[in-house]
């Protein structure tokens, strides 16, 4: 009898680790006030754009590299990566998604989104980003019709740049961490979104993120505004290819709700994790995400489910400043093989009756490690603010460990904070149980960790919630057995 | 149904089977009754396949076939169910989906397409009669939060629902108050047909007032030591187990 040990579980190919062949235009290795002035005249950004960029980069050669996440990496040389790489074709104007290079759609394809509008599931519209740029925006023109601007950054930036001026560095200031200030810098393309007011989007918003070139970072920057009684779904994806380096992915993600608007943030991470037997190579993924409900009953609702990267720093956070705004954050984590994960929110309740949520879900497999970080802030200006924490951790194995931080200040005594922990272990007996029932290794697994991630799952919209269920079960496959 | 032949079995290292020989027939109730410690619940998860059990020599014929390479799960679809002594939770799985899983992988084995929920509510509908479980018990999590007569009834549940050629009721009696006992009792009687079999494994004798056995096994130290009807039982609850397998001893020894 072949013994079946849990300990197996972690082992299953990435099957999006290919590369695709295609001219690019990069700029060499390294970083230098001419790298940062090259980029932005590469997009030939206006004025403004170029100081911000400048501000950061002046102030990011004064900052250090934070250490306080529980994870651990060789030094990242920050003179060993390319900041800008573009495919060829991405220079000049695309009249229409036909037009894109058909090995870059070809690419998408593989990676299961159609970038031609016909084929996309109704109700989606994608924006395609490439290494350093944006490859095409689906349903542009529709969206148009509404009133609702979703497109690259780099385009905002060109078309309104009076709301870009307004907005961007308005919640994740230009100073705010080392990652975040590298990435006002040298950001090269991202999503671009505006509401405008009493609009309900009437698709949901994609961008799909594929890093492509070896040895490239990416930088992408994401802005949502979302006006009064604004209502939008955006869901984000990324992928990338096999390679034995670690590549540094950076991004900032900026959320801003007026008064009664709703932004809901999707997130499925499976950017390639490196090697699972060594841990060589995989993606470092140092992400600053926080939204600012800055209008009064404003709701911000985060979802996340990582289940790549060698590396996640990922804190996703809420500024409920408007009063009885909400923030939620509902947070799944896998870490297999060699990963490391330190992720968690932080809810800062500035307004009145604010509200928070934060479901944390984390399992931990092979040797793995699965942190959980949060921090609840209730100002004194919080009155009657309320906030639940439930984190619950999963083991799978016995060589992984999985840990909980969770900082609570309440500075105001009518605040309520709740936090409750656990942490429980799939064990040989739940699966033996299962199995005896005629039901699959792999199964069983699956139906395990599903229960244990449902509160989280029936978060997302509907095809990504299927789309994790089974990205969940295929990055376990094998592990045991 | 089943032949178990010369069977040695242990864990970490002990030996706790020592020469266990049963044979089954299809239609038939065997009860197993033995002291703590004499091999009980060795031998229900030896049958179904637990890995944490290491089997030494002996054959394990189940349908003609030897079993003993067999995963837990292939044990299962061929007709073999095992109703746990402890039943373990499972959070977040509801009891629907789970069952459905389990009887979908039935279905599955034997060619047949799969059910969706509605046309498996339907089923489980009925099936559910049998152990007077109240259906919202659907929408729980798997054992979570039931009480040890629920639990075992959601054992019989399921036996329910897989129709199992042989049931190894592993002291399913254990921990039971006489009105949920009678109930469990009663389930496992209306799943009695003339085309599957039965290992009743318990300590007590009161499960068989409800539950005729065609035969009673006494089991110590690792090997059944005395066959009988029902009236075995009678007198294991009498004399105790150490007189019976004393007595079974010295007229060996003759």
């Amino acid at each position: 009898m072949t013994p079946k040990t849990i300990e197996d579980f972690a082992k299953q190919e990435y099957k999006y680790g290919f590369r695709t062949d295609i001219e690019a235009e990069t700029l060499p290795k390294g970083l230098t006030e001419e790298t940062v002035r090259q980029i932005s005249a590469l997009k030939n950004e206006p004025d403004f754009m170029l100081q911000f960029r400048l501000k950061a980069f002046r102030h990011w050669q004064t900052m250090k590299e934070p250490t306080w996440a529980n994870v651990h990496y060789p030094p990242i040389d920050y003179q060993d990566i390319i900041y800008y790489s573009a495919p060829k074709q991405a220079a000049k104007k695309l009249q229409s998604i036909e037009e894109v290079d058909p090995e870059l759609r070809k690419t998408f394809e593989r990676l299961g989104i159609s970038l031609m509008e016909q084929k996309r599931l109704a109700g989606v519209a994608v924006d395609a980003i490439f290494d350093s740029v944006s490859v095409a925006t689906s349903f542009k023109q529709k969206l148009l019709e509404a009133g609702v601007i979703f497109c690259p950054i780099s385009e905002a930036v060109q078309k309104y740049p009076d709301l870009v001026k307004k907005y961007m560095g308005s919640v994740v200031p230009y100073t705010d961490n080392f990652f975040a200030t590298l990435n006002s810098a040298v950001f090269s393309d991202g999503s671009f979104v505006y509401i405008p007011k009493n609009t309900r989007c009437p698709m949901e918003l994609s961008t799909y993120f594929r890093i492509n070139t070896e040895g490239s970072g990416q930088f992408e920057r994401t802005l949502i505004i979302a006006e009064e009684g604004a209502y939008v779904s955006y869901l984000e994806g990324c992928t990338a290819p096999k390679f034995d380096t670690n590549q540094l992915h950076a991004a900032v993600v900026e959320l801003v709700a007026l008064d009664n608007a709703q932004i809901k943030y999707s997130t499925v991470q499976n950017w390639y994790s490196g090697d699972p037997k060594t841990g060589k190579g995989g993606i470092f993924n140092f992400v600053t995400k926080r939204g600012k409900c800055l209008g009064k009953n404003s709701k911000i609702s985060w979802t996340q489910v990582e289940t790549g990267s060698a590396i996640t720093w990922k804190y996703p956070s809420c500024m409920l400043i408007g009063d009885n705004s909400v923030g939620e954050f509902y947070s799944v984590a896998l870490t297999t093989n060699y990963q490391q994960a330190d992720t968690g929110t932080k809810m800062t309740h500035i307004g009145k009756n604010t509200k928070s949520t934060i479901i944390s879900k984390g399992i931990s497999a092979g040797h793995a490690t699965n942190n959980y970080r949060g921090a609840v802030e209730i100002k004194k200006s919080a009155a009657g603010a309320r906030n639940f924490t439930q984190c619950d951790s999963l083991l799978v194995g016995a060589g992984c460990s999985a840990n909980t931080f969770p900082y609570i200040d309440a500075q105001n005594s009518t605040a309520q904070v709740e936090h409750e922990a656990s942490t429980s272990k799939i064990s040989d007996d739940q699966l033996f149980y299962l199995r005896q029932r005629g039901i699959s290794t792999e199964d069983a697994m699956g139906a395990i960790i599903n229960g244990f991630c449902r509160d989280v799952f029936r978060e997302l919209p509907g095809e990504f919630a299927v789309e994790a269920t089974q990205l969940l079960g295929l990055k376990l496959e094998g592990a045991v057995g | 149904m089943l032949t178990i032949r010369g069977l040695y079995a242990g864990i970490n290292g002990r030996e706790i089977l020592k020469g266990f020989q049963l044979e089954v027939k299809a239609g038939e109730v065997h009860a197993i009754m033995g002291p703590n410690g004499s091999g009980k619940s060795t031998l229900a998860k030896v049958l179904a396949g637990d890995e944490h059990y290491e089997v030494k020599k002996g054959d394990v014929l189940f349908q003609g076939k030897n079993i003993l390479g067999l995963e837990p799960e292939d044990r299962a679809l061929m007709g073999l169910f095992l109703a746990f002594q402890y039943p373990v939770e499972i959070p977040g799985v509801n009891n629907a989906s789970f069952l459905r899983m389990a009887y979908n992988a039935k279905r599955v084995h034997e060619g047949k397409p799969e059910v969706d929920p509605l046309e498996f509510d339907e089923i489980l509908k009925e099936r559910l009669k049998v152990v007077e479980m109240n259906p919202d018990f659907k929408n729980r999590a798997v054992n979570q939060g039931f009480s040890g007569g629920e639990k075992k009834r959601n054992e019989i549940v399921q036996m329910a629902v897989l129709e199992p050629k042989l049931a190894i009721l592993d002291e399913t009696d254990s921990g039971l108050d006489i009105d949920a006992l009678r109930i469990v009792a009663e389930g496992v009687n209306r799943l009695r047909r003339p085309d599957n079999a039965i290992i009743l494994i318990t300590h007590y004798q009161r499960i068989l007032n409800y539950i005729t056995p065609d035969f009673v096994h006494v089991l110590f130290d690792g090997r059944i030591v005395r066959s009988g009807g029902k009236e075995l039982a009678l007198e294991l609850e009498k004399k105790g187990y150490e007189a019976v397998a004393a007595y079974e001893d010295a007229s060996r020894d003759k």
